[in-house]
């Protein structure tokens, strides 16, 4: 009986807080609805008629383009980092070349090589040969960011092929390719996938680089977010529509693949 | 084991160069985009170069490092950098063990608790600090005064007399889900075997707790800790949005990008990307080690 009681106790203390961290997260996505006058209020307005004022708003200050060019920059470079990081970690795995651990920590260190080590010269190449503000620069920039985790990541999935599925293909005489694409590529797809979300989602939210990188025409959604810190009057109503479109594709893949979310937030190292 | 015959060796030969060919865009790839700017980066901390005077460039040798290390700028920075990274990776693992402790409970609703606490984590990085700057620490209108107020205390001027704890409050409420998810996993990988032998034997749930599942996540506390820190310790967005680096929270990254973005000049700049790589190798080898160790011992159970 005692236990019951305290079980619900827990319960009930679990939601609380639960709730009370989401909170900031349900408190965009109302304000979001609010008529601005009823969003930057001193007392909460908690009840009111909902209205997509502040969406039609961060429409018109053109949100379609911003979130167009996130979506190819995120898009594009998951896309060049699978097809680079699948045969680079298959010769990490399953074709092991020599030195395997120096090519693992080279690759690991390029992670935490600040963008700051880098963005300079970026920046003064780009500006003199004109590839500032092009969304397939900043496309390949987040690749090249985002390579290292794909490759420990999918090694880490390749490592758990049965090595006799690849004896036997190799006893049937597949040559590498057939055995790449046919045997093993079906076999690590929910892996591909894992890798294919991180990168995803890490491109998707980065604001730095782009804030640097683009100005106009390639410009993405964080930069464009972040630019209401200079903003005049009121506009949380028009922020947090702007911030719920931004972050919607985001959250919607993140809670459907939760569990490749887990492997791929730890590398490859939890399952 | 060594080839006996030529035709062999060859035929070896062949196969390690097409397994090493897999690999080998991914490492120019790598190379290219990390690797050569950074020396690009070195080259130009040798150099006097302002972009208000384009005219004025010239080799100076080491002049742009004797102004880092004189202009009194660095240590305050790195202090900030190491306060904000330590402090919410601290806090985000307290409170991701807590929550990965509750949800780890079978209750109702538990799939939806989880994901709701996992979406703070998945939210845009600079819709997070945005939405915490005006609608939760704003004087006038942000949620939190409101409640101070309503419970009859005096409103906080968060971003202006706590700009440190304002950073650190949203980097922990963001990386909170993280830990809890690689937590969470390790605490159900735990054997419920040993956890009922234990009970058989009289332990209470403080006992276990301390004694079998603490050290099983060790490793779990590992990954998520060094994780964490890689990524906190390169963070750019909040400090940007809430306090563009007042108060004590002007990290290496927003220097540097305040150098170069604001103050335009590279020189400068570039040294300061320089001793921030450095700076970032000494913590980071020490962190690379262990986690290098977890990942090819295998990590995985």
């Amino acid at each position: 009986m005692r236990s019951k009681a305290l079980g619900t106790l827990l319960t009930t203390f679990t939601w609380v807080l639960v709730l009370l961290f989401f909170f900031p997260v349900f408190w965009m996505f109302l304000n979001g609805f609010k008529p601005e006058s009823k969003a930057s209020t001193v007392d909460p307005v908690f009840f009111f008629r909902p209205v997509l004022d502040g969406y039609r708003d961060a429409m018109d200050r053109g949100m379609p383009t911003y979130m167009r060019n996130s979506f190819t920059a995120a898009a594009g470079a998951t896309i060049v980092v699978i097809l680079l990081a699948f045969p680079g970690a298959y010769a990490l795995s399953i074709r092991r070349v020599k030195k395997v651990e120096s090519a693992m920590f080279f690759f690991i260190s390029t992670r935490f090589m600040p963008a700051a080590a880098s963005v300079l010269p970026l920046y003064m190449i780009l500006k003199s040969v004109g590839g500032l503000d092009n969304i397939f620069v900043l496309l390949t920039i987040y690749a090249g960011i985002n390579l290292p985790i794909a490759i420990w990541m999918m090694r880490s999935f390749l490592m758990e092929v049965p090595f006799e599925i690849i004896e036997a293909c190799r006893l049937d005489g597949a040559g590498l390719q057939r055995e790449m694409t046919r045997i093993v590529l079906p076999l690590v797809l929910p892996g591909l996938s894992a890798a294919a979300l991180i990168c995803f989602i890490f491109a998707w939210n980065e604001y730095f680089l782009a804030l640097l990188l683009t100005t106009s025409e390639a410009k993405t959604t964080p930069p464009f977010l972040g630019s209401f810190v200079d903003g005049r009057g009121q506009f949380l109503a028009v922020l947090s529509a702007a911030a719920t479109l931004a972050a919607l594709p985001v959250i919607a893949a993140g809670w459907i693949a939760q569990k490749q979310l887990v492997r791929g937030l730890s590398m490859g190292a939890v399952k | 084991m060594a080839p006996r015959n030529p035709e062999r060796a060859r035929a070896e030969r062949r196969q390690a160069w097409g397994n090493r060919s897999l690999l080998l865009p991914a490492i120019i790839f790598s190379v290219v985009l990390t690797q050569i700017p950074f020396l690009v980066t070195i080259a130009y901390s040798t150099i006097k170069w302002n972009l208000l005077y384009p005219q004025d460039r010239k080799f100076t040798g080491t002049d742009n490092y004797v102004s880092v290390f004189s202009s009194g700028d660095l240590w305050p920075a790195i202090r900030a950098t190491v306060l904000i990274t330590g402090l919410s990776v601290g806090g985000a693992l307290i409170f991701g063990l807590l929550f990965a402790v509750l949800l780890n409970r079978a209750f109702r609703g538990r799939a939806v608790a989880r994901t709701l606490m996992i979406t703070p984590f998945l939210l845009m990085p600079a819709a997070a600090a945005l939405i915490w700057k005006y609608s939760m620490f704003d004087t006038n209108i942000g949620m939190i005064n409101w409640a101070l107020r309503s419970l009859g205390f005096h409103e906080i001027a968060w971003s202006t007399d706590h700009p440190l704890a304002t950073v650190v409050i949203v980097l922990v409420w963001q990386f909170t889900p993280f830990m809890m998810l690689i937590l969470l996993a390790g605490l159900q990988g735990q054997s419920l075997d040993s956890l009922e032998a234990a009970r058989i034997d009289g332990a209470n749930s403080l006992q276990i707790f301390r004694y079998l599942t603490i050290p099983h996540l060790r490793v779990y506390l590992e990954i998520s800790g060094l994780l964490g820190t890689i990524i906190i310790l390169q963070v750019f967005d909040p400090v940007a949005i809430l306090t563009k680096g007042t108060g004590g929270t002007k990290t290496l990254a927003y220097l540097l990008y305040e150098r170069a973005f604001i103050g335009l000049n590279v020189g400068e700049a570039a040294a300061y990307g320089v001793v921030i790589v450095v700076l970032t190798i000494v913590v980071a080898s020490v962190t690379l080690r262990t986690l290098f160790g977890v990942f090819m011992s295998g990590g995985q159970r």
